[in-house]
C-alpha cells in the first residue's frame, strides 16, 4: 500500500510538471549584463500570469542580435544597439519588416585599479582614460593623471592595462565613450565588443579583469558598475562633460538617462556615454530588448506586449535592489507608447 | 607457432560454406556489421568536422587567402584578421609544457614502475589519477592564484637578472604570459605522461629485464638501456597525448596568458592561443566575417593537430628504424 501511494504521488508530481509546461512558451536570449533582472522580472511574471513562461537564454549580445534575427529565438536583448547593417539584415530576413529596441535598465562601465600605495579613490580626465588605454600615457605621475589627483602621491610606476578579452557590452560602451573623448582613440580603435587594443592584457569577463587587476600591482581596468558595487571593488570618479568628478552610482547613471531622454530617437537606438547634466555619470548606457515588429502567433505578440507594459510599470521598481539605475519617466512614456507598433 | 595457427584455423568461422543469411542469424555477421559501423563512424565524424570547418570558413579565405596565416592584426572593428599571433601563442606553449612535462612526467613514470614498491606505486598512481581528472578550470584557479604571483615575484627576478639580455628572458614581466601558460599545461599534461608510460612500463616483459640483469647491467642500466627502449613507443604515445590535450586547452590558458594577440620573443611576455580567442570571441561576433574568421581558426587548429600528429609518427617510426638497426 505504501508502494502505491509513493506511486500515486509520483505520477501527481509528473501531471503537475505536465500542466505547468502547458503555459505558453517564449523564447530569448542576449545579453549577458542584465540576465539577473531578466530572470527575477520572467520569473515574476510566470506567477503572476502563469500561461506566459518567458525563457532566456544570457548568450552574449551578438549572439542574442544573430539568434533573433535568424528567428531562431522570438526576441533577442543587446548592451549596444543593433547598427544599420544589422537593421537591413534584419529586414531583408524577414520581408520588410523590422525590429524594434526598448530600453529595460541601465548599466555603467567604471575604472577599476590597483596603485601601490595609493587608497584614496582617484579621479580620472576623459584625456587620462584615452591616453592610458591608447598606451600613450605609460606612468602613474603623469601630469594627466597626477593633475586630477592632487594630494595623492603617485609614482612613476609603470600602468599595466587590463581589458575584456571576451566580447562584451561592457567593452561596447567603454569603447563607445573613449570614441566620443578621444579623436585618435575614434580613428585608430573605435568603439565595439572586441576591438583591437592598442595595450594591455586580457580577462575574460568581469571576474578575469578584477582577478588580474588584484593580482598586479600598478594596473588599471574597468568592470560593470553592478560588478563593482556587489563586489565591494573599489573604482574611480570620471569627470562628465559639465567639468565635474562623478562616481557612478543609480543617481549618476540615472541623471545621464535623464540627459539624453529629451533627445531620445524614436528607434530608442541612443548612446547615453559623455552624457550632458551636471551630475550626469559620463559611462552608462542602456541595455535594449529587441522585438520583431510582427508576429506570425498572435498569442507570443500579446505575451510580449503584455510583459513590456508590465517591465515599463511595475517591473521598474524592483531594478535598484539589484542595483540596475530605473529608466527616466519621459523614456518609460515615449516606450508605452511605442508598444503598439508591435503587430 | 605452428600449434597456434592451426588452433587458430580450426576454431574460426567456415567461410563460404553458409549463406549470407545463416551468418547473420548466427550473429557473426551482425556483429561485425555493427562494430564495423561504430569503427566507420569515427572516421565520418572525423571527415564531417573538417568538412564543416572548411565550408564554414569560405569568407576569410576567399578575402585574406593565405594572408590570414601571415599577418598579425586581430580587429573586428576593420574587418582586419590574421591567425599568426595565435598560432605562435599555441605553439610556444605547448613546447614550454612539454619541455617541462616530458622529463618530468617520464622520470616520475620511470620511478613509479621499476624503483617503488609496488604499495608505493599503486597509492601514487591513484593521486596521479585524481589530478588527470580535475577539471581545467580549477587548474586555471591554480594558475591566477599561485602560479601568476610566483612568477612575477620569484621566477621572473630569478631569470630576467643573470638572463636578461636572452630575448626569451628579456622585457617587463605582469606574471601572465606565455611561460606561466606553459607552466600551467605542463602540470595538467603530466598526470597524462606519467598515467600512460608507467603502465608501458610495467607491460615491458619480465625477461627483458631479467636478461639484462644476467648479462651484469646495474638495475639502472637495465632500466634505461632495455626497459625504456623496449617502451619507447607507448611513452612517445603518452606524449602525443600530452601535445594535443595542450594544444587544445582553452579554459587554463584563457586564464594566465594574457590574452593580447602579439608576437613577443619573451616567455614573459603575454599573448593569446587559438583556443583561447575562440571561447572569448564567439559568442560575440556579430559580422559574417568575424564569425567565419574564428571559424577558420578552428580549422587551423585542427590541422595544426593533425600535422604535429602526423610529424610525431614519422619520428616514431624513423627512431624505431634506428633503434633495431643499432641493435642488430
Amino acid at each position: 500500500m505504501k508502494r502505491f501511494t509513493g506511486f500515486a504521488v509520483g505520477v501527481l508530481a509528473l501531471c503537475a510538471i505536465v500542466l505547468a509546461d502547458n503555459a505558453l512558451l517564449i523564447n530569448g536570449a542576449g545579453a549577458t549584463f542584465p540576465y539577473p533582472i531578466y530572470s527575477k522580472w520572467f520569473d515574476v511574471y510566470h506567477t503572476k500570469n502563469p500561461n506566459f513562461q518567458f525563457n532566456y537564454q544570457s548568450v552574449g549580445s551578438g549572439a542574442g542580435i544573430k539568434q533573433v534575427t535568424e528567428g531562431t529565438v522570438d526576441f533577442g536583448a543587446t548592451d549596444g544597439p543593433m547598427n544599420d547593417d544589422q537593421l537591413k539584415a534584419f529586414q531583408d530576413k524577414h520581408n520588410g519588416t523590422g525590429i524594434l529596441h526598448f530600453p529595460t535598465v541601465l548599466g555603467a562601465a567604471v575604472p577599476t585599479y590597483n596603485v601601490e600605495g595609493v587608497s584614496a579613490p582617484l579621479n580620472f580626465t576623459p584625456d587620462a582614460l584615452a591616453g592610458i588605454f591608447l598606451g600613450k600615457i605609460t606612468k602613474w605621475n603623469d601630469p594627466a593623471i597626477a593633475g586630477a589627483n592632487k594630494g595623492v602621491s603617485l609614482r612613476a610606476t609603470d600602468i599595466v592595462v587590463v581589458h575584456r578579452s571576451d566580447g562584451s557590452g561592457t567593452s561596447f560602451i567603454w569603447t563607445d565613450y573613449l570614441s566620443k573623448v578621444s579623436e585618435e582613440w575614434k580613428s585608430k580603435v573605435n568603439k565595439g565588443t572586441s576591438v583591437n587594443w592598442p595595450v594591455g592584457l586580457g580577462g575574460k569577463g568581469n571576474e578575469g579583469v578584477t582577478g588580474l587587476i588584484k593580482q598586479t600591482p600598478n594596473s588599471i581596468g574597468y568592470v560593470e558598475l553592478i560588478y563593482a558595487v556587489q563586489n565591494n571593488i573599489p573604482y574611480g570618479a570620471v569627470k562628465n562633460s559639465s567639468g565635474n568628478m562623478v562616481k557612478a552610482d543609480l543617481a549618476s547613471v540615472s541623471a545621464a538617462a535623464a540627459a539624453a531622454a529629451k533627445a531620445m530617437p524614436d528607434d530608442f537606438r541612443v548612446s547615453i556615454t559623455d552624457a550632458p547634466g551636471k551630475n550626469a555619470y559620463p559611462i552608462s548606457s542602456f541595455t535594449w530588448l529587441l522585438i520583431p515588429q510582427k508576429f506570425q502567433d498572435t498569442g507570443k505578440r500579446d505575451a510580449i506586449k503584455g510583459f513590456l507594459t508590465w517591465m515599463l510599470n511595475e517591473g521598474q521598481n524592483s531594478v535598484e535592489a539589484l542595483t540596475y539605475a530605473k529608466l527616466p519617466k519621459e523614456v518609460v512614456e515615449k516606450e508605452k507608447k511605442a508598444i503598439s507598433n508591435i503587430q | 607457432m605452428g600449434t597456434s595457427t592451426t588452433a587458430l584455423k580450426g576454431a574460426g568461422p567456415v567461410t563460404g560454406s553458409r549463406s549470407f543469411i545463416a551468418k547473420l542469424r548466427d550473429g557473426d555477421e551482425i556483429a561485425r556489421l555493427i562494430t564495423l559501423v561504430f569503427a566507420a563512424s569515427v572516421v565520418l565524424i572525423t571527415a564531417a568536422l573538417v568538412l564543416e570547418l572548411w565550408v564554414n570558413s569560405a569568407l576569410p579565405r576567399q578575402k585574406f587567402g593565405l594572408h590570414f596565416f601571415a599577418t598579425s592584426v586581430w580587429d573586428p572593428i576593420m574587418d582586419q584578421y590574421g591567425a599568426l599571433p595565435f598560432i605562435y601563442g599555441t605553439m610556444v606553449t605547448s613546447a614550454v609544457a612539454l619541455l617541462i612535462a616530458v622529463p618530468l612526467g617520464i622520470g616520475a613514470a620511470i620511478f613509479l614502475a621499476e624503483l617503488a614498491p609496488p604499495r608505493v606505486s599503486d597509492t601514487l598512481q591513484f593521486f596521479i589519477d585524481l589530478l588527470a581528472a580535475v577539471p581545467s578550470v580549477i587548474y586555471g584557479l591554480l594558475g591566477v592564484f599561485i602560479v601568476v604571483p610566483i612568477m612575477r615575484t620569484m621566477i621572473y627576478p630569478a631569470l630576467n637578472k643573470p638572463f636578461g639580455y636572452l630575448p626569451i628572458f628579456k622585457g617587463p614581466s605582469y606574471g601572465v604570459g606565455f611561460m606561466t601558460a606553459g607552466i600551467v599545461l605542463a602540470i595538467m599534461v603530466i598526470p597524462y605522461i606519467i598515467s600512460v608510460s608507467r603502465e608501458v612500463l610495467l607491460s615491458v616483459p619480465r625477461d627483458q629485464r631479467e636478461a639484462a640483469l644476467a648479462l651484469g647491467s646495474t638495475r639502472w642500466e637495465s632500466t634505461w638501456k632495455v626497459v625504456v627502449p623496449f617502451a619507447k613507443t607507448g611513452i612517445m604515445g603518452s606524449i602525443f597525448l600530452a601535445l594535443a590535450r595542450a594544444l587544445g586547452e582553452t579554459m587554463a590558458v584563457t586564464m594566465v596568458i594574457g590574452n593580447t594577440p602579439k608576437i613577443a620573443a619573451s616567455l614573459f611576455a603575454p599573448g593569446y592561443s587559438i583556443a583561447a580567442v575562440i571561447a572569448n570571441e564567439f559568442t560575440e561576433a556579430t559580422g559574417d566575417l568575424y564569425l567565419q574568421s574564428l571559424i577558420a581558426l578552428g580549422l587551423v587548429l585542427f590541422l595544426l593537430t593533425f600535422v604535429l600528429n602526423g610529424l610525431a609518427r614519422i619520428l616514431i617510426v624513423v627512431t624505431t628504424q634506428k633503434g633495431s638497426e643499432v641493435g642488430g
